[in-house]
């Protein structure tokens, strides 16, 4: 009777923790809406000029990116499945397999603002100065929503090492894995997010 | 009661394999209709593209289609208010 209180416990905490989680996600979400509002407004106002700019991001680097994203947000769902089904070896395989496609994800990224850099294409450069009034928005909120995207992919990396090595300790196991969960949906988000700052950046020009 | 609780869904490999293929067709297909170029219809379809995207990884990545039905009555909610803030604003920006 008393394992079955202290079990029926721990399953509330679980639930707990996972709308802890969905709530913060949910914020998440609106921080991101909110810089695409900035985004759809100037789109309208200085349409040409967002046209213009946008032309001279790397399309094929944006791609690129999205696949990685694509597939390592499917690997990280996998490791859940895999520690569900008692299997550790390859939820730990495919933690780390998200992590080497994160860490590549952010190299690409290193080259493509390296690249604009290099052109001294940068927030409060003189180019960037001189540039027509939309253009000069459309590589601010380049820089700021892709800069902020990117500190996400840095601590959802972060979160998933806890998780790596909390599954390797056998803390994190097929009857507890709420911080795996977790981690995952916030990767989950890393995605979501990417999925429509890639058209509105990249595509559309 | 607890036991009915403690069951899970397990989505399968092959599962996520499966949706998987579809985010890299849909990314695809929207790369591709970039190209073409619709003209003013470029954006609609790239947002109606990048919408199914995110369909599929609320839905199957994260779960909502097995989970609790609480979360995804909040992520609808969240998308409402989303869609009436740009409502708002766009009534206030066009019509000034």
């Amino acid at each position: 009777m008393s394992e079955g209180n202290h079990k029926q416990e721990e399953k509330n905490d679980d639930v707990a923790s996972k709308m802890g989680m969905w709530i913060f996600i949910f914020t998440e979400l609106l921080l991101f809406g909110g810089l695409f509002l900035v985004y759809a407004v100037f789109r309208v106002k200085y349409a040409d000029e967002f046209h213009r700019a946008a032309a001279q991001l790397n399309t094929f680097i944006g791609t690129l990116n999205t696949v990685i994203l694509l597939v390592s947000s499917m690997t990280i769902a996998m490791s859940v499945t895999a520690i569900q089904n008692y299997n550790k070896k390859l939820a730990m395989n495919m933690i780390l397999i998200t992590l080497v496609l994160a860490f590549t994800f952010l190299v690409n990224k290193y080259f493509e603002w390296g690249l604009k850099i290099k052109h001294h294409l940068y927030p409060s450069s003189e180019l960037m100065f001189n540039l027509k009034h939309g253009e000069n928005i459309f590589f601010s909120l380049y820089y700021f929503m892709t800069g902020l995207h990117a500190l996400h992919i840095i601590i959802g990396m972060t979160i998933l090492t806890i998780a790596y090595v909390r599954v390797r300790n056998g803390s994190i196991h097929a009857g507890h894995f709420t911080l795996l969960e977790n981690g995952g949906l916030y990767w989950h988000l890393v995605d979501l997010i990417w999925i429509f700052l890639f058209p509105l950046l990249y595509l559309i020009t | 009661m607890v036991m009915e609780d403690t069951i899970k869904h397990i989505t399968s490999y092959k599962g996520y394999l499966k949706v998987l293929i579809i985010l890299l067709t849909l990314t695809a297909i929207s790369v591709i209709a970039a190209w073409i170029n619709f003209g003013a219809f470029s954006v609609g379809v790239a947002l109606v593209i990048a919408c199914i995207k995110s369909g599929a990884v609320l839905s199957y990545f994260m779960h909502l289609k097995f989970d609790n039905i609480v979360y995804r009555i909040m992520a609808i909610g969240v998308f409402i208010l989303f869609a009436i803030i740009v409502g708002i604003t766009f009534l206030d920006y066009l019509f000034r």
